[in-house]
């Protein structure tokens, strides 16, 4: 659409903007204070320049959080982007039956977080637990409380029992864009399914997808409730995301600088993720 | 291969609802059952824990401040979103491209970045433990997404409706409300529904802003947990009543969902 050029369109921004600087500016401000001083108590505060960057970079405790969250990030987007389109490949196409898809596929979408967390907690108990008495019956060790690698399954499967039904909503909304004449001219040139999908579908989903993949990204890099329920980080620190961690040194520890520090170097990558998500959304925009 | 496809999607939905099951199993347990050993019913039978949350006042008190900020946050995300995407979607203006940016780096923020700053910010403005604070809050993410999502919408309604109605005399607010609201109707609808989503299922924020008289559903559920010792039953009770607003929102919105989503936003 071509827009008018119009100055006086600040006043309608304006409200979103006053509250939105409320949120976010004071608040970053107040972390980017806390990140170059040192506290002794007493509300004094010490000038300290980079010394908490320097630290927490530094710090094996750091590196091997962003080291756990890329894996787990990783894991679940080559899990949940492949099956999702898959899903969403062979749901319905209208009528009560997609409906119904939908519905009940949106659901885990809308559970608390907590909730989630604490609901896969008791599915998963080895002892009384669907799935964990389930996978000791048929002759698995499996205990997420003391088991890193059964721990890390857990998560996994329960991330991509939440979120795997937003790549199918996506790729489902994707699909249905799709007019019924290149099926058709498909059908005449005697093109296999696998050509359908890749030469028509595929091509047609790429923006969606693109979306679908910052989208899962970002929520599973900022991922802290659903983890901290239900395995509080553990066992040991084997399943301690960045957020987990950040939380734990700034309200459990009171470590503020080193908190602070952290807090911006996380925000400073998601920005970076986030233009690269703007940059890519605009030109598939423009084409 | 035809008739298998509904193989796929069937056996992804048994996949979401064995939780789901799991959950309502435990919630009609009594919590001596539960912990006494595995079965896939409950033998006796009971529905004590949903009468003891719906009858305690820590409980459904719980339920009501949840719904009351996020009522309050959706109607703040979509007041203020709705002048602001109209602005994004009719107007070049100056900064306009950085101030969206801007607008959408709020939505990727992690809330663990600013849990301890927003505790001390509403604090020191005397919000602390209201539902208005957390209502506030949650705009931080869910004023980006209205403005977003809508202004996906209102690109799609086109710009002849707009100058039409200036030459036939209208207003611009009266022209907003009275002609442009009800074209971008379902957008308003789809937007709602995400906003009330994403502020239902937060928890971080809203457990950091609360302390007792604000408190929401699912920090009742957490601290219940560690002061009276492990109520599972209750627990599980609890739970499925969270999924219940979230469940019916999803039914009146269904046939919208795959529209906004198609829209690319979200």
């Amino acid at each position: 659409m071509n827009k008018t050029q119009n100055n006086k369109a600040w006043f309608l921004v304006l409200p979103v903007l006053l509250i939105v600087s409320l949120n976010a500016i004071v608040p970053l401000m107040t972390v980017v204070n806390y990140s170059v001083q040192e506290t002794f108590g007493n509300n004094l505060f010490f000038f300290e320049g980079v010394k908490w960057f320097r630290e927490v970079l530094a710090s094996e405790r750091f590196r091997a959080s962003l080291l756990r969250q890329f894996s787990f990030t990783f894991i679940i987007l080559a899990i949940e982007i492949p099956l999702g389109v898959a899903i969403a490949l062979s749901m319905p196409k209208k009528g009560i039956w997609a409906s119904v898809c939908l519905v009940l596929m949106s659901l885990p979408l809308l559970i608390p977080w907590n909730v989630v967390g604490a609901m896969w907690n008791i599915f998963a108990l080895p002892d009384i637990g669907l799935l964990g008495y389930t996978l000791n019956a048929i002759g698995f060790d499996y205990n997420f409380t003391s088991q890193a690698i059964s721990a890390w399954f857990t998560v996994i499967l329960m991330d991509v029992w939440h979120w795997t039904s937003l790549v199918v909503l996506l790729a489902y909304a994707g699909l249905r864009s799709i007019d019924d004449s290149y099926y058709q001219a498909a059908r005449i040139d005697g093109a296999s399914r696998w050509a359908v999908f890749r030469y028509i579908q595929l091509p047609k989903l790429k923006h969606v997808l693109t979306l679908a993949f910052l989208l899962r990204f970002i929520d599973s890099f900022m991922i802290y409730t659903e983890p901290f329920v239900l395995t509080g980080g553990g066992p040991g620190n084997t399943t301690t995301f960045l957020s987990i961690d950040l939380v734990k040194s700034a309200l459990g520890e009171f470590n503020l600088g080193a908190a602070g520090a952290m807090s911006l170097i996380y925000f400073l990558m998601t920005l970076l993720v986030c233009w690269l998500f703007y940059t890519l959304a605009m030109r598939g925009e423009e084409k | 291969m035809k008739n298998f496809r509904w193989f796929v999607p069937t056996l992804y939905i048994l996949f979401l609802m064995a939780p789901i099951y799991w959950l309502l199993n435990m919630s009609f347990k009594t919590t001596n059952e539960i912990l006494g050993g595995f079965s896939l019913w409950p033998q006796a039978f009971t529905i004590d824990s949903y009468v003891e949350i719906l009858t305690n006042p820590v409980w459904y008190s719980g339920y009501l401040n949840s719904l009351t900020y996020v009522v309050m946050n959706t109607l703040i995300s979509v007041s203020f979103a709705l002048p602001a995407a109209y602005a994004f979607s009719r107007y070049r203006f100056l900064g306009d491209k950085h101030l969206f940016f801007w607008l959408l780096t709020n939505r990727m923020a992690p809330p663990a970045v600013f849990a301890l700053p927003f505790l001390q910010l509403y604090s020191s403005m005397g919000l602390f433990d209201t539902p208005l604070a957390v209502a506030l809050a949650h705009a931080l993410f869910n004023i980006p997404l209205s403005v977003w999502i809508l202004e996906g919408f209102m690109s799609g309604v086109p710009k002849e409706i707009d100058e039409t109605a200036y030459i036939d005399g209208y207003s611009f607010p009266r022209f907003f409300v009275k002609i442009f609201m009800p074209l971008i109707a379902s957008g308003i609808g789809v937007t709602a529904f995400f906003v009330f989503m994403f502020s239902w299922v937060e928890l971080l924020l809203a457990k950091t802003l609360t302390s007792v008289a604000a408190k929401p559903i699912a920090a009742v559920m957490t601290r219940t947990s560690s002061t009276a010792g492990y109520e599972l039953g209750l627990l599980a009770a609890a739970g499925v009543l969270t999924i219940i607003p979230g469940a019916i929102v999803i039914w009146f919105v269904r046939n919208h969902i795959a529209k906004g989503f198609a829209m690319g936003r979200v």
